[in-house]
């Protein structure tokens, strides 16, 4: 089936005449009235349907916001699930418009893949997560183990750079989705599962008994995770970079969903700008003024997006840690909006 | 005919009368079939052309030097040496290998299995035959895809864990991460059971013409199978206890989180393998039943009205004639089975699709170069087979006088 998918992809990568990819794609989503995002193919806090078949997370918050932007409405989204493998074949082809899919930035993939990464939804870093029988309590004692891994990801490269600079051997098993590696590791074929820590927390809840994996102490990489769009499209690039830009702001600004329609008529010039009231910065995106006010109005500042998704209150209970705003310890920092 | 058409021209006094080149069929032909390729030229000129526009055009990297980069990944299972520092084109060489060492053993198993079962299906025993056909029905209508989870989640996840392994005798280990059995290590002196070995394999050949001569001349049977059997396993053994048995065995030990040591045979190698050639088995199964078939009774019944016993009518009358009828679908079977590996991605055995068109394409993102490379192989792999099975099926074709 991955196969038939990545035939596909390729196929269409040569046979898309240039004159479509010269097309904007704001002026295609606009045209088609909803936006088509990348998405994982089930991580809980990021991106998973719920019991509904509802889309919900982090990752699929920054889709909705892009689409409030662009279209008015949050709700106007088709989600795609796609593999680890799939993800940037579908992004190039053109079969998505942005992939916000829990995706690594790093040099060679913004320079040789032919897409650019608008910036960070979530810092993280690669962990370890192993069974308590094992007794094990750092990742320096792994020598030797077989280790379950997701396909296609940054991941796989990283774990062999740490266990070759600690002179430590294992063996890979290599699964396509992320769900596969789970089952492996519960099954014990595997003594380790390894990925993004977030990925940790998230894929133990899957376990029938999470209490019986640990995840460890190490975090052996930097996983800045963002959305990405195709090269070559700047409207597009800068719409879905400041898109994720305001929802840092209007929580910089104290605008939350529940306050920014109160907020709305204040004098705060900053509040005005941001909003829409005075200003063309909508204009200068190519979308209606109100965008940012839209974002936050449907679906929510960061600091909400975060908490409601993989917060202290949610199955995950991750901290925000360098996930706080830049004035409370944290990474996320938006450039100024003016 | 169109020789012959243009004669009276040739004779005609006339130059003028010489048709003019849409008048003349030949040419005609000539000039549309020109015309035809050119088209069909231009149109993969165009498509190229425009994948590489539009490849340059949004930046994505192309050409071939992606295959001396290092790769940086680790595979789980290797036939040649491979570690993180080697380049993707080596990635290449081992997803390749492992895809011809799974189809070669299943093309083998396969074969076995489905003589077998297609024999069985045959047999007068009516419980045999009903089991035969039972497999058959089975295994033929259920999708291979669903065949394979079955055996790897199913069946090899319900294995124990590495602790509480399946043993046999402390030597041969089974549990949820492979089959775990002695290699065979050489140590000096060992070459000479190989010079046995090769020395009973030429005298078998040269056994084999002198008997093959002896019934021309005389009639007389000699047992050649078995003979030849003596030579080609009993000289190596005799060389093995002569030369103080040079050859002793690894075991695997259980170390830390795996058994180490021995030869490890990985649970998704053996899920697809497993899977492969029992589902192929069904298949060649039906075409053996099919070929045997197809040779009519009166031959049997010819054979040994000459004399012939039973053992005999089969090698010489009833197999031969069989085999022109099972030949040219057992191919096909083969093709299928080399083809349907390709599932080895979704239990995650390391087989090209898995290995190269997953984790190296991924890593560098040349998806076009690779899918074209991929598929290139798999077309070289078949047309391999089917040009090794033409060759058999000439050689065991009918010969007319």
């Amino acid at each position: 089936m991955k196969k038939i998918g990545s035939v596909a992809a390729a196929a269409a990568v040569a046979l898309t005449f240039s004159v479509q990819s010269h097309s904007a794609t704001l002026d295609t989503v606009k045209e088609r009235g909803y936006l088509q995002c990348g998405v994982s193919t089930g991580l809980p806090g990021f991106s998973n349907p719920d019991d509904k078949g509802n889309w919900q997370g982090l990752d699929v918050d920054v889709c909705r916001a892009v689409a409030a932007a662009a279209l008015g409405d949050a709700s106007k989204v088709k989600y795609v699930p796609l593999n680890a493998k799939e993800r940037f074949t579908a992004l190039q082809s053109g079969e998505i418009d942005m992939l916000s899919r829990n995706t690594t930035w790093t040099l060679t993939r913004d320079t040789t893949l032919g897409l650019n990464f608008t910036g960070v939804s979530y810092y993280d870093g690669q962990g370890f997560m192993v069974s308590k029988k094992l007794g094990v309590s750092s990742a320096l004692e792994l020598d030797g183990a077989t280790v379950c891994i997701q396909a296609g990801t940054t991941t796989e490269l990283n774990l062999a750079d740490y266990f070759r600079q600690n002179n430590m051997t294992y063996q890979p098993v290599v699964f396509d989705t992320s769900d596969q590696t789970v089952q492996g590791f519960e099954a014990g074929r595997c003594d380790v599962l390894t990925s993004d820590q977030s990925q940790l927390y998230a894929l133990r809840i899957k376990l029938a008994d999470p209490s019986s994996a640990m995840v460890l102490p190490e975090v052996i990489s930097k996983e800045p995770l963002g959305p990405s769009v195709r090269q070559g499209d700047d409207q597009w690039f800068n719409l879905v970079k400041w898109s994720l830009f305001a929802a840092v702001t209007a929580e910089e600004m104290g605008l939350t969903s529940a306050n920014v329609d109160q907020m709305k008529n204040s004098d705060n010039p900053d509040v005005k700008r941001f909003t829409g009231a005075e200003g063309d910065f909508g204009k200068a995106l190519g979308v209606n003024n109100d965008w940012a006010y839209q974002i936050v109005k449907q679906v929510g500042n960061y600091g909400e997006i975060f908490e409601r998704n993989v917060g202290a209150n949610t199955p995950l209970g991750i901290a925000r840690g360098l996930n706080a705003l830049w004035s409370k310890g944290g990474l996320q920092y938006a450039p100024p909006m003016r | 005919m169109s020789s012959e058409a243009k004669k009276p021209q040739a004779h005609s006094t006339m130059p003028n009368n010489k048709p003019l080149f849409w008048n003349d069929p030949e040419k005609r032909a000539l000039f549309f079939q020109a015309l035809l390729i050119l088209a069909v030229g231009g149109a993969i000129w165009i498509i190229v052309d425009n994948t590489l526009a539009n490849l340059e055009q949004r930046g994505i990297t192309t050409g071939f030097d992606f295959l001396s980069k290092p790769a940086g990944f680790g595979i789980l299972q290797s036939l040649i040496e491979y570690n993180e520092q080697e380049s993707y084109g080596r990635t290449f060489i081992v997803g390749l290998l492992n895809t011809l060492l799974v189809s070669g053993i299943g093309i083998a198993l396969a074969t076995l299995l489905g003589f077998v079962i297609g024999v069985a299906r045959l047999s007068h025993n009516w419980l045999i035959s009903r089991l035969a056909l039972v497999y058959i029905e089975i295994f033929r209508n259920i999708p291979l895809l669903l065949q394979i989870f079955f055996w790897y989640f199913a069946v090899l996840r319900a294995l124990p864990n590495a602790k509480q392994s399946l043993s046999i005798g402390e030597s041969v280990f089974l549990n949820i991460r492979g089959l775990y059995i002695p290699s065979p290590v050489f140590e000096a002196g060992s070459s000479i059971i190989l010079i046995a070995l090769i020395t009973g394999v030429i005298a078998s050949f040269f056994v084999s013409r002198w008997a093959h001569k002896r019934q021309d001349d005389t009639g007389q049977i000699f047992p050649t199978t078995w003979v030849n059997l003596g030579l080609i396993v009993g000289l190596p053994v005799i060389a093995f206890f002569i030369s103080g048995s040079p050859v002793s065995l690894e075991y695997p030990e259980l170390k830390g989180f795996n058994f180490r040591g021995g030869i490890t045979v990985i649970p998704e190698f053996l899920a697809l393998l497993v899977a492969l050639s029992i589902y192929t088995a069904a298949f060649i199964a039906e075409i053996v039943r099919s070929g045997i078939q197809s040779v009519h009774h009166g031959q049997t019944e010819a054979a040994h009205a000459l004399g012939l016993p039973h053992g005999r009518t089969l090698k010489l009358v009833i197999i031969p004639q069989a085999m022109r009828v099972i030949i040219p679908p057992l191919t096909s079977q083969y093709l299928n089975l080399t083809k349907n590996s390709s599932l080895a991605t979704a239990i995650g055995y390391p087989d090209l699709v898995s290995v190269f068109a997953g984790t190296t394409l991924n890593q560098t993102g040349q998806a076009v170069e690779i899918i074209f490379i991929t598929m290139a192989v798999y077309l070289l792999i078949s047309l391999l087979i089917s040009v090794f099975m033409n060759w058999y099926n000439k050689r065991m074709s009918l010969v007319e006088r």
